[in-house]
């Protein structure tokens, strides 16, 4: 394999320091993986706060019976937009700015394959996202009839104003910026890889990204052709959803959870991948049943395409169809189990000490698992008669979305954040910070359950007296957490401007340079990296399977 | 190959920003049009013409850069699997229209005019394909049939992608004026292509009672073959562009996957249409 020059394009001027280019504009043109990442992950962060104030208005207003601080249709728009702005503005991001900043430096590679594409999949997004912000100034607010935009609901004037067409635009944007960074990660890992590193010698980050990415490129294109058909029906006398014309809204739903139960996997796998890479670290000892967890993701990957209608049970199928759906989604449970039994064998007997990214790492295995079995509930269609609108699935996705996608989100900042600044993140603060998040989210989350199981729907700004208790509960438990992350904020701001002031080592974490390639440079990770693909590359992690 | 063997990495990029801004103004633009606002317009236009500077400017740049011999083999494999993917995208984008389309007649349409549906809401339905629905929205219109232009068409298409496969073989033979040729007819088949399908159109529109407000009908015929039209104009620009660069005397037999990329993007574009022959006009 040959070097890698960094070279100037036509419209460079003539430095030839090879760094960044100065100012502001920097960020604005550049085609650097480690830039592209930052930017990423600090629109996320950014959009967590926006998403998660979202929550705040939600939570405040169910704080108690009876309608409080905004109107209904106010109260709608908020829980629509805070799931699209999680789904698409926070979550999937920040995982797409890990692997900007992460896979090159784990796979060898001088950056990503297609630098200049990397630029447009970041813009994008932005412009997606700010045409989706830009509904919530205008006549008739953001959308409100859920984030999953059910037509014939959200084709009506009072649920949509005029937000549609931007929202359907911003899916269109942010559809074309996923997949641009999908077709990115797939080239990177396949074309760039240091020689050196066989496909069964990655670290599982970057195996499970490289399945999200096909993930990502087989549904991306599947919601954009369910919302073109929702604005041809508003706009252009279409009839997909209309029965009156011979169509049918049920389609929609069936295209949509085509895409949206892939889209869920898209922002867990990864998460595994994340997870799978800190414990071993922290238990010293190499990740249990390395082969198996690649098979397990990519099995996972694979049942998600064949699953879908377990989200619209009470929607009016065919029993033979409940059956189907009902069984195939509990294999699901099978690769999942896999993937918990390997963490815990992983820990067992391990030198386990209990840094910050550790803990977070833990609690993710605990908490996610809560959440994985509230999933198996809800997958037995005649129980999910019960459990189907009501907040015992907004409890189940939560569990699976903060504490372990979010969670591990917050692992993987305490974990990369030294090695990418060279600073150490203030570890007092850090534990502070995980112990508010651990607890509260379990008061904000855990009596969800209780009110699901009793029968309150979601997407209420009101309920009946006897669910109060739970509410005000689940609202605190909200508040605390909220507050917590403000502690992730300092934390990050302060790391970045330099943390503790200890000088950390270029492996940061004990031997972590046995585990993965990124721990052999030095710290900070200096602008340009592996322009010479490694030759050697650890194995520590694989060792169980070779 | 290339006098490069290092793998090409641009230090800045402002065309993808630019791009992008072009790309979501033409959006706001369309979105303001939709809902009845006065400056949509204005900013589609403004919005596409920026978009329009961007393609020109970025694949310029990219074609000078390949033609300096600044792409290794391995920038050449990351090219062709950035396009491959993208292609593969694509798929998937039509497959949610023929999937739809599958389950209107197969499923949903049969519902509606059986069991208490049929006796309690529209006992007057019939659940035939093809169908307006029991709203028979758009009132009368007849099919499109299998066997005049669309046949025709079907016949252009498959010819551009031999002329297509005939040219890409000038190329590799080094013959150059059968790659100009090739070309030539490829380009010129594609757009005869889009001029039949609107005489189609317009003659659905003006004579059959067939549009867009057909019930569900005209909303898949529409949409499949007006997304399938919009694909061959594509592939026929990306064509001409090839064309024109042939004729200044780029690509060589070992160096041109701007070609290669055209080509395999005009055969998706011919698969397409044969399903659309087969799915949506034959059956």
């Amino acid at each position: 394999m040959s070097a890698v020059v960094v070279e100037h394009d036509h419209h460079a001027d003539d430095h030839h320091d090879h760094g960044p280019a100065k100012g502001l504009l920097r960020w604005i043109i550049t085609t650097n993986h480690k830039d592209i990442g930052t930017l990423y992950l600090l629109f996320a962060l950014a959009m967590f706060f926006v998403g998660g104030s979202m929550a705040m208005v939600i939570r405040a207003e169910l704080f108690e019976p009876g309608l409080q601080f905004v109107d209904p249709a106010f109260f709608n728009s908020m829980t629509t937009m805070h799931a699209l702005v999680m789904v698409f503005g926070a979550v999937m991001p920040a995982f797409v700015g890990l692997a900007n900043w992460q896979i090159p430096l784990m796979i060898g590679a001088a950056d990503m394959a297609l630098p200049r594409m990397n630029n447009m999949s970041f813009w994008m997004l932005v412009a997606g996202v700010l045409l989706l912000a830009s509904t919530l100034f205008m006549e008739g607010g953001a959308p409100n009839g859920g984030w999953t935009l059910y037509p014939p609901l959200v084709l009506q004037p009072i649920t949509v104003g005029k937000a549609l067409p931007f929202a359907v635009f911003s899916v269109h944007l942010l559809g074309i910026s996923s997949i641009m960074g999908a077709i990115n990660i797939i080239a990177t890992i396949f074309n760039m890889r240091a020689p050196a590193m066989k496909l069964m010698d990655m670290p599982l980050f970057v195996w499970t990204w490289l399945i999200t990415a096909f993930l990502l490129i087989a549904v991306m294109p599947v919601f954009a052709g369910a919302v073109t058909m929702l604005l041809t029906d508003k706009f252009f006398h279409t009839s997909f959803f209309n029965a009156a014309g011979g169509g049918d809204p049920v389609l929609y739903e069936h295209i949509f959870w085509f895409f949206g139960h892939p889209e869920v996997y898209i922002m867990i796998l990864p998460t595994f991948g994340v997870a799978s890479t800190i414990i071993p670290v922290f238990a010293r000892k190499p990740l249990f049943g390395y082969a198996s967890m690649v098979w397990a993701t990519a099995s996972i990957a694979f049942l998600s395409f064949i699953v879908w209608a377990h989200h619209m049970f009470t929607v009016g199928m065919p029993i033979a169809g409940e059956l189907y759906f009902m069984y195939a989604t509990m294999l699901i449970a099978v690769p999942t189990g896999v993937k918990v039994f390997n963490w815990t064998a992983t820990m067992w007997k391990g030198a386990m000490t209990f840094e910050t990214p550790m803990l977070f790492s833990i609690a993710f295995v605990v908490l996610f698992t809560m959440g994985g079995f509230t999933g198996l509930m809800m997958a037995i269609a005649p129980a999910d008669f019960q459990y189907h609108d009501t907040y015992f699935i907004v409890a189940h996705f939560h569990y699976t979305l903060v504490p372990a996608s979010v969670f591990i989100l917050m692992a993987a900042g305490y974990f990369w954040l030294p090695k990418w600044t060279g600073h150490m993140y203030n570890e007092k603060i850090g534990q502070l910070h995980f112990w508010l998040s651990t607890i509260s989210v379990n008061i904000l989350f855990f009596p969800q359950h209780f009110l699901g199981l009793a029968g309150m729907p979601r997407r209420i700004p009101d309920y009946a007296v006897q669910f109060a208790d739970w509410n005000m509960i689940s609202s605190i438990g909200g508040f605390i957490f909220g507050a917590s992350q403000l502690l992730f904020l300092y934390i990050v701001i302060d790391t970045i401007k330099g943390g503790t002031g200890e000088k950390v080592s270029d492996e940061v974490w004990e031997e972590a340079s046995k585990h993965s390639l990124e721990w052999t440079l030095p710290s900070p990770v200096p602008y340009h990296t592996w322009t010479t693909p490694p030759a050697i590359v650890p194995t520590e992690h694989v060792l169980d399977s070779h | 190959m290339s006098t490069n063997t290092a793998y090409y990495i641009p230090h800045k990029a402002t065309w993808p920003v630019i791009g992008t801004v072009g790309l979501v103004t033409m959006l706001a633009g369309f979105a303001n049009y939709l809902n009845g606002s006065s400056i949509g317009p204005t900013l589609m236009v403004v919005g596409l013409v920026v978009f329009i500077v961007m393609l020109v400017g970025w694949f310029t740049l990219q074609a000078h850069e390949s033609e300096a011999g600044m792409y290794s083999t391995q920038v050449g494999v990351s090219y062709r699997m950035g396009m491959m993917w993208f292609i593969f995208s694509e798929i998937i984008f039509f497959a949610v229209f023929f999937g739809t389309l599958w389950y209107t007649r197969n499923l949903s349409v049969p519902w509606l005019g059986e069991g208490a549906t049929k006796e309690l809401l529209h006992s007057t339905f019939e659940a035939t394909w093809p169908t307006n629905g029991p709203g028979k929205l758009g009132g009368d219109f007849k099919p499109m049939g299998a066997w005049g232009l669309p046949f025709l068409n079907t016949l252009l298409l498959l010819s551009s992608g031999v002329t297509c496969t005939w040219a890409h073989h000038g190329l590799l033979a080094k013959n150059r004026d059968q790659l100009i040729k090739g070309l030539i007819a490829t380009v010129s088949l594609g757009f005869l292509f889009v001029t039949f399908q609107a005489f189609e159109y317009h003659e659905a529109y003006t004579e059959m009672g067939l549009t867009l407000g057909s019930g569900v009908y005209g909303s898949t015929f529409f949409m499949l073959t007006g997304f399938h039209g919009f694909h061959v104009c594509v592939g026929a620009i990306i064509l001409s562009v090839v064309l024109f660069r042939s004729w200044k005397g780029h690509f060589q037999p070992e160096n041109h996957f701007a070609f290669e990329a055209a080509a395999w993007y005009w055969h998706f574009v011919d698969v397409v249409w044969l399903g659309l022959f087969v799915f949506v006009y034959l059956i």
